[in-house]
């Protein structure tokens, strides 16, 4: 596999990068750098006074009870999340492997959610489980089980952990699916020819062979969880009932948008970049390293 | 992957980098002398009150020729906010800018960012009778000596709607409501034996449940005249008022009387759909209860508890006020003598009656002045429409003001009555007592005040 293509010169390649580059700079490096730079001072919403503190933002942030407890939601949240995003998907995709009529209707089905924004994802949930207008939500409250996320703080992290995998199951199905099927029929056939039942050749051939792609879903969806559900949360619940689910990046919004409080919210989203950096560097030092597609 | 967690890494920060982005350049300011003078004008009122607002803009263009308002709608009043905000710190900020009631602490401690109304009339020579405007209206945008400091426009205040086919129901009389709490309690009990799941709910409940009552009782929400008088206040969240009244809601939603519909406006649409009996709601849901009610309905002031002395007083308003703002904080930007003065004549023409009492007729706003009342009076308004003037006499009850009903002017009040809201749905979800809910939201909203009077007051 070693056909590498070579460039003459240096030029060539630097200018092919540079669109690339300016666009990492512009939009991803010059903002965390001032992300870090604003951490590290207190200021008025309009910029008028401000003075360094050096790292008091970030010692206040992780003396608070409510960033702790916003912590432990998004440790909740994320995991519920993944397990449930996973688990799902990887069930659908082994169905959608076999032999079935239907199957390109009904794996183009499975994909679309992905393609809904999250707000709009938000909001077909909420008009299924909102205690007042949701056909569920009144369903349940009619059945007699005291339905309302809005005071429920666990029901409201139900809510937001159904919707959010809801929207994740897409993904994971695509690259499931695919994982299923680069297994080599042959591993699957000497298996069946040793006597072993389908649940087992699943747990001891299949599922060793799709670790690779777990893996990498795992972390895709913990980052997933961690960054990419504030719509869902915000049009949902808005952090709420009481902080019930309010996770680290919807705390960021709130201390920073709602609140002012550049501070404060500058310092946290530089340790929600910290944890995204030690994510991405699991992600290269254990998948693309040391597993082999 | 890779950009999959650059993706990632990046919204971690974008949050921020929204504040730095640069705002669009304002028009260059050398135009051919025969040009309107362009002033810039963000609001945050979505349809159809936007509509109703950039009606009155462009009547006031065509009013004259100098000066042309261009209004910009900017999303909900918190992303205004921080839209105007962004906009200051880039140098780009709008002429005016829309701000609720609960911005005002934030940006009377903005100094250079904006220019007093006072200031901006006596530089231009523009005249405005602030002594006809309500007193808790004109008030709530005052410094703690009585300067204007912002322009009151829309404002609203608390009042209670109930249907009138449920009271019927459950043997109540359908045309005298519950004026006191007592009197609610007693009127819910009936409402809910009589099969009716939902006997009450309440919008805002922060501004509601804990403003509106302690406004109308003439007790303290914070020292220092409610943070009038200097941004050293203290939260008094944890009186023997506040926290009986707690009691009671939390009691009652134990019963079934009370239901508990969500922050801020989220319990809105509980009763045009005939779902719960008595709302307390802005007098701005008016409009939505008119357009939707399939029911006979009534609107009455917010009740109150009959044994507290001085009770009732008048209610605080809500709703926003607009801003004259400077550009920015680099020397060069700054604004042209016309440039003010065109804000100034804005000013001047929606302070008047006409505009004034138009805009309230049609939006459930109640009117900022006197004339605009007594116009609405003449015109028949409030004949034909009966119940309308029940939040400006709620309004003016008890005569001027004190320090207790004038208002809220706390720093960082935005994430205080967030904080209110939170502990009370905790104390609904039965996580702690009212007792322990009042108390931890007054100790969180210190920590609030105190996190801004720091940002504040360091030296410029």
């Amino acid at each position: 596999m070693d056909r590498k293509v070579y460039f003459k010169g240096r030029a060539l390649p630097f200018l092919l990068l540079l669109p690339q580059l300016a666009v990492t700079a512009v939009f991803f490096l010059w903002p965390a750098a001032q992300a870090v730079w604003q951490s590290t001072l207190q200021q008025d919403a309009f910029g008028l006074s401000t003075s360094f503190v050096g790292l008091e933002n970030f010692a206040e942030v992780v003396a608070d009870p409510n960033w702790r407890g916003a912590a432990w939601n998004t440790a909740v949240f994320a995991t519920s999340v993944a397990v449930l995003a996973l688990g799902v998907a990887l069930f659908l995709a082994v169905q959608a492997d076999k032999a079935i009529r239907g199957q390109r209707f009904y794996r183009t089905m499975l994909i679309w959610p992905y393609a809904v924004a999250p707000a709009i994802a938000a909001v077909l949930w909420l008009f299924l489980f909102h205690p007042n207008i949701g056909l569920i939500g009144r369903a349940l409250n009619a059945a007699g089980v005291m339905w309302n996320y809005q005071l429920n703080g666990n029901q409201a992290m139900l809510l937001v952990v159904i919707a959010s995998a809801w929207k994740e199951v897409s993904y994971n199905f695509i690259f499931f699916l695919a994982g299923l099927q680069s297994i080599p029929k042959s591993v699957l056939e000497a298996a069946a020819i040793d006597g072993a039942r389908p649940l087992r050749r699943f747990w001891t051939v299949v599922f060793p062979l799709l670790s690779p792609t777990s893996f990498f879903l795992l972390v895709v969806n913990l980052v997933y969880a961690f960054f990419d559900t504030f719509g869902v949360i915000h049009a949902l619940t808005k952090g709420g009932p009481g902080k019930a689910t309010e996770t680290l990046i919807y705390k960021v919004y709130v201390d920073g948008v709602d609140n002012l409080n550049l501070g404060s919210s500058a310092a946290q989203s530089v340790i929600l970049m910290l944890l995204v950096i030690i994510l991405t560097v699991i992600q290269f030092r254990f998948v693309e390293r040391q597993v082999h597609y | 992957m890779l950009r999959r967690h650059l993706a990632a890494a990046a919204l971690a920060v974008l949050a921020l980098a929204g504040f730095n982005r640069p705002a669009p350049a304002q028009p260059a300011p050398a135009a051919p002398p025969a040009a309107p003078v362009e002033i810039q004008f963000w609001h945050g009122l979505p349809q159809p009150l936007g509509g109703l607002l950039e009606k009155i803009v462009s009547d006031f263009n065509a009013s004259q020729r100098q000066y042309r308002v261009v209004p910009s709608f900017r999303g909900s009043y918190p992303e205004t906010m921080v839209g105007a905000v962004a906009a200051f710190r880039a140098n780009a900020a709008p002429h005016i800018v829309q701000m609720y009631e609960v911005g005002t602490g934030t940006m009377l401690a903005a100094g250079r960012a904006i220019r007093p109304v006072h200031e901006l009339l006596a530089a231009t020579g523009v005249n405005i009778d602030f002594n006809d405007y309500l007193a808790p209206v004109r008030g709530y945008y005052q410094a703690a000596d009585g300067r204007q400091m912002s322009m009151p426009f829309n404002s609203s205040t608390a009042i209670m709607f109930y249907n009138k086919d449920m009271f019927s129901r459950a043997g109540l009389d359908p045309n005298s409501p519950p004026k006191t709490w007592q009197e609610v309690e007693a009127a819910a009990r009936k409402l809910k034996e009589a099969g009716i799941s939902c006997p009450m709910t309440t919008s805002w409940p922060a501004w509601i449940q804990v403003e509106q009552v302690l406004a109308m009782h003439n007790q303290p929400l914070a020292t220092q005249a409610n943070g009038f008088r200097g941004m050293n206040a203290e939260m008094r969240l944890a009186g023997p008022l506040m926290v009986r009244h707690m009691q009671n809601l939390v009691e009652w939603q134990r019963q079934g009387l009370f239901r508990y519909g969500g922050r801020d406006a989220a319990a809105d649409g509980l009763f045009p759909s005939g779902e719960c009996a008595m709302a307390f709601a802005s007098s701005g849901l008016r409009a939505r209860v008119v357009r939707e009610a399939r029911f006979q309905w009534g609107a009455a002031m917010l009740p109150y508890y009959s044994d507290v002395q001085g009770a009732p007083r008048n209610s605080i308003i809500g709703g926003a006020s607009f801003w004259a703002m400077n550009k920015g904080a680099a020397a060069n930007a700054t604004r042209t003598e016309a440039e003010w003065r065109g804000v100034a004549e804005f000013f001047r023409y929606i302070a008047s009656p006409e505009v004034d009492a138009k805009w309230h007729q049609d939006t459930g706003y109640v009117p900022v002045r006197r004339a605009s009342y007594e116009l609405s009076r003449r015109q028949g308004y409030y004949t034909q429409n009966p119940g309308s003037d029940v939040a400006i006499e709620q309004l003016i009850r008890g005569g001027a003001a004190t320090d207790n009903s004038r208002g809220i002017r706390l720093g960082g009040y935005v994430e205080i009555r967030t904080i209110i809201q939170e502990e009370m749905e905790k104390a609904f979800q039965a996580g702690q007592s009212a007792q322990q809910a009042m108390e931890a939201a007054n100790t969180r909203a210190n920590a609030v005040l105190r996190t801004f009077e720091r940002q504040n007051s360091r030296p410029q």
